[in-house]
């Protein structure tokens, strides 16, 4: 029989971050493609380090950042009585770095493909960046908006170094599907690794399938 | 009145350019910005809309002052009350028609305007369409139309008919000749095409290399005297071709070949693809029906 909490604390966990990253990665992406600043490369060489830094580096110095021993751990359980090593929080704060450049760079690449008059038409016809973003950039960048979202999901799901470091493997907190399968490896369990794996192959399998549908219009022909 | 002093450095394709512009436009009249691509002209006008800030100069509408380098004052294109037709259209793909004027609307502005402008501009039919579902020439309507729902007292037009084909461009002029009048517009076009500034321009400015080299009447600048017994028309230069001591020159007009004589010191000047005036004294002209 399999246990479904792991597949559910994932889903979840894989929820929220992609919620968080969401709003969280918009006025960054916006930001990135449109500022002159000198700091720029800095701000993308920090959003990029995740792809290419081994996870177990990331979250060992998440591990250390929010432990109580040191300030910002401190702090935050002082301030707020949250603790983020070894918790469900913890783990969500690890995930929206680790899947950060995963929902800021397909944003931000839509961003740099629409043509910079629809911008520049909307700020002559007096209406302000604000609403500009919101009435024309956004609704013309769906699919890129749609990528990010979808990347930033499947790539939570698929986590595991970060979450080891800082989640440690409790049942029902921070036991999520990718440790549960380690887990169950390493007690020789192949049955149960191999259900949870064929879960992770078929839902991510599924909603990158939907993506490459969605943006690749496949669809619009069968609507028009 | 629109004055402008405008110094500005610009990046073009064959280096460095110093924009170094002053010019009045009066109001009421329809300027054309003629000059070869590359000579600063959608520079100007995106001076003017404010999407582009001058290194030094100035920028005065009607007695208000938009930009001042010497007083730091810069208006931002949303406080600019100028209609701007891209060169790209730039239609918003998201909105149907109606939905793209609509946007233009200000706050509390009757919207009867956008139907008034739909029926001037013959868009009726496509007002529920999405703009890439538009023809070239219905898209530049739209564009216009846009433009003019604030109601702006400066029209700015960039190459708005460049991408057209002949009949539509013909079509289009008619549009922006109609709307210019019925709106009182100061219109400001910029266009490399001797016909349609002829057609449509009280004035020319034109500009060389960032700066104004002649400004007039379309007959002043493009010929010495009035009209008179003289044909002037304008085409492109197809081939040039050396025969003995002459070069023939084939120059298409409308749908015509025409081959002109020319000497070497003319063709010297002249490649293929060059614009050219062909002139040429008529004695007694004939004029038939054709339809």
């Amino acid at each position: 029989m399999t246990d479904w909490t792991p597949i559910t604390l994932t889903f979840k966990l894989a929820l929220i971050t992609t919620a968080i990253l969401f709003v969280l990665s918009v006025p960054l992406a916006y930001w990135l493609a449109f500022t002159r600043a000198k700091m720029k490369p800095v701000v993308e060489t920090l959003v990029s380090m995740p792809l290419v830094l081994p996870p177990t580096v990331l979250g060992f110095y998440l591990l250390v950042a929010f432990s109580p021993n040191y300030a910002l751990g401190q702090t935050l359980e002082e301030m707020f009585g949250l603790r983020l090593v070894f918790s469900f929080e913890g783990l969500v704060a690890g995930s929206i770095l680790y899947s950060l450049p995963f929902m800021v760079y397909p944003i931000q690449a839509g961003f740099r493909n629409l043509p910079p008059s629809l911008s520049e038409a909307s700020w002559v016809l007096g209406k302000s960046k604000w609403t500009t973003l919101f009435k024309i950039l956004l609704p013309n960048i769906k699919p890129s908006l749609l990528s990010g979202i979808v990347l930033a999901f499947a790539h939570t799901v698929g986590e595991f170094g970060v979450v080891l470091m800082i989640g440690g493997n409790i049942p029902g907190r921070t036991k999520v599907a990718s440790i549960a399968i380690y887990d169950e490896v390493e007690s020789l369990n192949y049955a149960a690794a191999n259900a949870y794996s064929l879960i992770l192959f078929s839902v991510t399998f599924v909603i990158l399938l939907a993506v490459y549908v969605v943006n690749g219009q496949y669809l619009k022909k069968f609507w028009k | 009145m629109i004055k402008l002093t405008l110094r500005k450095k610009l990046k073009a394709s064959g280096g460095e350019m110093l924009l170094d512009v002053d010019a009045t436009i009066e109001t009421g009249s329809l300027v054309t910005l003629y000059g070869p691509s590359g000579a600063g002209k959608t520079s100007i006008l995106r001076m003017i809309a404010g999407l582009l800030r001058p290194d030094g100069g100035s920028v005065e509408v009607n007695g208000q002052t938009w930009f001042d380098s010497d007083k730091k004052m810069d208006r931002k294109p949303q406080q600019r009350s100028i209609g701007l037709v891209f060169q790209d259209y730039a239609l918003f793909p998201n909105m149907t028609v109606k939905e793209n004027l609509e946007f233009a609307l200000v706050k509390k502005q009757d919207p009867a305007i956008v139907a008034e402008l739909i029926d001037t501009i013959e868009l009726g039919d496509l007002q529920h369409r999405k703009p890439d579902t538009l023809s070239g020439g219905q898209k530049q309507r739209v564009a216009l139309a846009r433009a003019l729902v604030r109601r702006p007292e400066i029209l700015l037009l960039d190459e708005p008919l460049s991408a057209l084909d002949a009949s539509m461009r013909i079509k289009l002029q008619d549009y922006l000749l109609k709307v210019h009048r019925q709106f009182n517009l100061t219109t400001l076009l910029v266009s490399h095409d001797v016909s349609e500034v002829l057609k449509m321009s009280d004035q020319i400015i034109v500009l060389e290399n960032g700066r104004i080299t002649r400004q007039g009447t379309p007959l002043k600048i493009f010929s010495d005297r009035q009209a008179g017994n003289k044909f002037q028309l304008t085409g492109e230069v197809l081939n040039i071709e050396r025969e003995d001591v002459i070069y023939v020159v084939s120059v298409l007009i409308g749908n015509n070949l025409l081959k002109v004589v020319a000497a070497e010191e003319e063709v010297r000047e002249l490649a293929v693809g060059d614009r050219v005036l062909v002139m040429s004294a008529v004695f007694s002209p004939v004029l038939q029906k054709i339809g």
